[in-house]
């Protein structure tokens, strides 16, 4: 049975000691849906996504992935049932290479992680699942390069495979174009567009362009309070948002 | 490339096999303690070098499997097959309950944690008198037979060190390179990714630390053997401390690396103190000498430098 929501928040808070980052957040997100959270520095953006994924503790609330409570669940969990995210400040393993990268993402969420007695250059099948997630987001051909002395482009490009590597149903993506110019941020545009329509997407992004011209839904963060949810037309004229955004 | 290193393992072998014979007898037991301390400095290696968790403790595994094997041997007249299977299951044994307190800290706090515990284990071989005789230790510990070969001469007793160091090396080597080794690296790298990827991070660490833990076991069967005696200075924290020297000074992330820096604080430990008392002096110069010009150890600078173009680091 198809499950109405591929994740649900309901009442979802964090505070840090005296600081509540986050009061009451509920949002629920469909299977296959392209969404976009918004909102200004410092509105909980991250937070959420660290809650999200089980970096973090919620204080209050419960957070559910295609029926199954997860709020308990540590992140490894989460990822076994099929969510995956990126980094907003790259996360990477900077003194292995790009293809031992990919391949840690690859065989995270089979058996052969605790496989100890063959080189993992036995196992074929890794190899070339990983290759081909390189190569969906185009770093092809730059399997042997060592992760510290890529581009910070080609970095972005990666943190997207690793998360794309396991074949995720949920996908959260924090800033992919963080840092990027706007010719890479055009390519990374380009390449999330791609994704593949049955997965779920969840994307913080600055640049509103982008995240518009990607997300049909859009949710607005401020404080820690949701002040908007709805089609990205609706949410565009949505006062309040145009307030704390255009300051008028 | 890992062929090209099994090949070079493999020289590496055959050249001290074959060195065996013409050596005399002093140099030969000296090289024996070295690969006994080899197998100790890369099981410390896997937890430090690879999964970045810089272990103070790895003498207790390595002295509770000796005080086993001394114990078997010189009370219950056990042999070489019943004392090595008693001892290295007791370092296991050791390692998975030390393992459940130590991981659950960091960098530092792993530290002086897996200190503390190796200082458990330094404690009770001085205090429980009535087992471990204390102060005094066990001694008089007779080398074994190896299915009616006696090992007593250092000769044979030499080849038989050389074939555990060279099984526990190939096991390891291939152990670095596997899919579980690619995770121990991924955790040194960056844990969060790790868990966010699906990795049971403490699962993965867990399982390296009662490896290690089984690694130093074995070295410690072979050094009852070895020495004929077994004592809390073998269980003691200078043993952790020089096995963290060996590891480093030898180059951490390289497995080869702590072997050989092993053999350099055996050989160093040996003949400067023939000259002087103060050869932790020569030591720690040594130590600074290596942290100032190859901060990645002695086969770290050695790799670092073939392989400056290509840009790649050290135990990547």
């Amino acid at each position: 049975m198809a499950e109405e929501f591929a994740l649900q928040l309901e009442g979802v808070s964090k505070s840090f000691g005296g600081l509540q980052a986050l009061a009451g957040v509920t949002l629920a997100v469909r299977p296959g849906e392209r969404r976009a959270l918004i909102g200004p520095n410092g509105a909980g953006k991250t937070t959420l996504f660290n809650l999200i994924s089980g970096s973090l503790p919620v204080t209050a609330g419960a957070i559910t992935l295609f029926g199954r409570d997860v709020t308990d669940a540590p992140a490894h969990i989460r990822a076994a049932e099929g969510l995956a995210r990126t980094f907003q400040i790259t996360n990477l393993f900077p003194d292995l290479t790009v293809m031992d990268n990919c391949l840690l993402a690859v065989q995270a969420l089979t058996p052969t992680r605790f496989a100890m007695l063959r080189p993992v250059g036995a196992y074929a099948g890794l190899h070339a699942s990983a290759r081909a997630t390189l190569d969906s987001v185009g770093l092809e051909g730059a399997g042997d390069a060592v992760v510290k002395n890529l581009s910070h482009g080609e970095q972005r490009q990666l943190e997207i495979a690793l998360a794309l590597a396991g074949r995720p149903r949920v996908l959260l993506l924090d800033e992919p174009t963080a840092g990027l110019s706007p010719a890479e941020s055009r390519l990374m545009a380009g390449l999330l567009a791609r994704l593949d329509p049955a997965m779920t997407v969840l994307m913080i992004e600055h640049d509103m362009d982008i995240a518009l011209e990607l997300s049909p839904h859009v949710t607005v963060l401020h404080y820690g309070r949701v002040i908007a949810d709805g089609p990205r037309a609706e949410v565009r004229r949505d006062p309040q948002v145009r307030e704390i955004y255009l300051g008028a | 490339m890992i062929r090209r290193r099994a090949v070079f393992a493999a020289l590496v072998v055959g050249a001290l096999a074959a060195l065996g014979p013409v050596m005399p007898a002093y140099p030969l037991t000296l090289i024996t303690q070295a690969l006994i301390f080899g197998i100790l400095a890369m099981s410390l290696d896997m937890l430090l070098g690879y999964t970045g968790l810089p272990s103070l403790g790895q003498a207790a595994y390595f002295g509770v499997a000796a005080y086993a094997v001394a114990l078997l041997a010189t009370e219950r007249q056990v042999g070489l097959l019943g004392c090595a299977a008693a001892g290295i299951a007791l370092a296991a044994v050791t390692a998975a309950v030390f393992g459940v307190i130590a991981i659950r800290a960091r960098g530092t706090y792993f530290l002086m944690i897996t200190l503390a515990l190796g200082m458990v284990v330094w404690g009770l071989a001085f205090r429980w008198v009535s087992l471990t005789k204390g102060d005094n230790g066990v001694s008089g510990v007779p080398r074994p037979d190896l299915g009616g070969l006696s090992l007593s001469a250092p000769l044979p007793f030499f080849y038989f060190t050389l074939l555990v160091a060279a099984a526990a090396w190939a096991l390891l080597g291939l152990l670095v390179v596997s899919p579980f080794g690619l995770g121990l690296k991924g955790i040194r790298g960056s844990e969060s990714r790790m868990e966010a990827l699906g990795y049971n991070v403490w699962l993965h660490k867990y399982v390296a630390f009662v490896l290690a833990g089984t690694f130093a076991g074995a070295a410690g069967v072979l050094w009852a053997y070895y020495n004929g005696f077994v004592g809390p200075t073998d269980v003691q924290l200078v043993t952790s401390v020089e096995a963290l020297l060996m590891t480093a000074l030898g180059g951490p992330g390289t497995l080869v690396g702590p072997a050989i820096g092993a053999g350099i604080i055996v050989f160093l430990k040996n003949f400067v103190s023939v000259y002087t008392k103060r050869w932790l002096l020569i030591l720690g110069a040594v130590y600074i000498g290596v942290i100032l010009f190859a901060p990645h150890g002695v086969v770290g600078a050695l790799r670092g430098r073939r392989r400056l173009g290509a840009g790649r680091v050290p135990g990547g």
